[in-house]
């Protein structure tokens, strides 16, 4: 730690009911590694590939044709930020994957723009994550994810990769873009799993 | 083989601020003593470390806005470090060190760090300077350097602003155009002071032909300012006929 | 619709985690991109700092340069995306 700044808070809110380390903020702090992909409705597509090969896709008719949800949840951000009963529509993992046959135990994520990141099958399904396209009641904006991102807010926002384009099962565990480079390869805000070893 | 001293891994250390003059109304000059400092280049920039009672750290990096000093003296040369420090609105830093800082109080740094956007007195050919806004902080450090070795080199500034109380180093400017070899420009963009010719509007092909040096005159160019701005004047100097290599650029958020 | 505003800053905004890590300055250095094989001034390329690490991209094709994350206890630096950095001699 270093030495303190005489009056100097930081731009923080106070919160009580947060996860260990988090502040509360109002606003939706964008947050980028590189530039925003601009994908098209009509040349979108979601992928979904199991640990044989087989390939699942979804056009962004067949993607919208689905049942939809509407998601109210908390957002918890690595950088410390936290924002509370965010609303969200999408297709919840259950029914994208229902069709698809596996028995991997891993899946890594992969967006528009090469990002990346891993995660557990399980964290993905029974009602845990969502490809979301309306934020806020309108369509996803393409600086928060849009067309459509991953939802899964019982970990911190990192995996819940912005511009989703595939999903790779895999019975083995990979790591993602922010994993490979020191943080936690599980990521649960609430055991403040930041950094890999935590 | 000679040996110079050693280089080693740069890290935090603690300065004081010594004092803390107003710009304009929302820009400040924190003037630090920070021991041990090395000296720094005309155009290099040092990280500002907070950290809350909490252990809570946020760190931005500043232009260094002052000289060091050489042989030279006069506003902003010496043996201390300037940082000039425009506040941005809902920014984290910035309004800490424009409205809550005070002489006496510690402030981590580190630095000096960047040896790209720098200018050496013994460096050839005439620097043209372009800042927008704060953009201009690095520059006035080029123009100080300037000053404080006495350089006959050629230097013009081309300043956007957008109004005339937005100036930064009002009364030092005028100082450092009154020499033969610095000639000051400024491009207001929203509001013009009486007299002024050119209506207000943003840095474009013409007024760079008019008042910059031209591709013949072979200046490297410092560009400075926000992202959008940067990235404008880079492309319109290319457009120009400028040699890419030798225009040098820095962004800010 | 809103102008999108540019959210990257340039390779000096990197200047100080690197010199944490080099005991030289690496903005001045010239960087090959493993994607495109450009080359250029590290000082030039695109910084990301809004992120849960430092992303530096390559001005021609966006490819990943280089990447820091600083954790408690460590720093890690990924320098994937170049093929070589070419740092002057002190003279």
């Amino acid at each position: 730690m270093g030495i303190v700044s005489p009056g100097f808070t930081g731009r923080r809110g106070a919160g009580s009911d947060l996860p260990p380390g988090q502040y509360l903020t109002h606003e939706f702090p964008v947050l980028s590694a590189g530039p925003t992909p601009h994908v098209r409705h009509e040349h979108w597509e979601l992928t979904v590939a199991n640990e044989t090969g087989e390939v699942t896709r979804w056009d962004w008719k067949a993607l919208t044709a689905l049942p939809s949800e509407k998601i109210t949840k908390d957002l918890h951000c690595v950088t410390r930020w936290s924002k509370l009963g965010t609303e969200w529509k999408g297709v919840s993992l259950d029914v994208l994957l229902a069709d698809v046959e596996t028995g991997a135990d891993f899946v890594m994520v992969h967006s528009y723009g090469g990002y990346t990141t891993n995660l557990p099958l399980e964290d993905l399904l029974d009602g845990q994550a969502w490809i979301a396209y309306e934020y806020d009641g309108e369509p996803l904006h393409p600086e928060h994810g849009g067309p459509a991102r991953l939802l899964v807010p019982h970990l911190y926002l990192w995996k819940s990769a912005k511009w989703v384009r595939g999903l790779v099962l895999s019975d083995s565990e990979d790591l993602g873009f922010w994993e490979t480079a020191g943080y936690h390869e599980y990521g649960d805000p609430w055991k403040e799993q930041r950094y890999a070893g935590d | 083989m000679e040996r110079t001293a050693i280089r080693r891994r740069l890290t935090w250390q603690a300065g004081t601020v010594t004092e803390v003059r107003a710009e304009t109304a929302s820009a400040r000059t924190v003037v630090l003593d920070v021991p041990d400092w090395p000296g720094h280049l005309a155009g290099q920039h040092l990280d500002v470390r907070l950290t809350a009672p909490d252990g809570y750290q946020a760190s931005r990096s500043y232009s260094i806005a002052s000289a060091w000093s050489g042989s030279g003296t006069g506003p902003g040369i010496g043996t201390t470090v300037e940082l000039t420090v425009e506040q941005v609105p809902g920014g984290e830093v910035s309004p800490y060190l424009v409205d809550v800082i005070r002489p006496g109080d510690p402030l981590e740094v580190r630095g000096p760090v960047g040896g790209w956007f720098v200018w050496k007195p013994e460096q050839e050919g005439p620097i043209q300077l372009i800042g927008g806004g704060s953009g201009v902080v690095p520059l006035m450090a080029m123009l100080r350097a300037h000053a404080a070795a006495a350089s006959t080199t050629p230097a013009r500034l081309l300043y956007s602003v957008r109004r005339p109380e937005a100036v930064i180093y009002v009364s030092d400017l005028k100082e450092l155009a009154a020499s033969d070899d610095i000639e000051v420009t400024f491009a207001y963009t929203r509001e013009a002071p009486p007299g002024e010719q050119r209506a207000p509007a943003r840095i474009d092909a013409g007024l760079l032909a008019s008042v910059t040096f031209q591709p013949e005159d072979a200046p490297t160019t410092y560009v400075c300012g926000p992202t959008p701005f940067v990235e404008t004047v880079a492309d319109l100097l290319v457009a120009a006929g400028h040699d890419p290599a030798r225009i040098r650029t820095e962004r800010f958020g | 619709m809103t102008v999108e505003v540019p959210t990257y800053l340039d390779g000096n905004a990197a200047a100080g985690v690197l010199r944490e890590i080099f005991a030289v300055d690496i903005t001045a250095a010239i960087g090959r991109c493993a994607g495109c094989g450009q080359t250029g001034v590290f000082a030039e390329t695109r910084v990301y700092l809004d992120a849960p690490g430092l992303v530096a991209r390559c001005q021609g094709c966006d490819e990943v340069l280089l990447r820091v994350v600083t954790t408690p206890a460590d720093t890690y630096l990924d320098l994937r995306g170049l093929t070589y950095l070419r740092v002057p001699n002190p003279a």
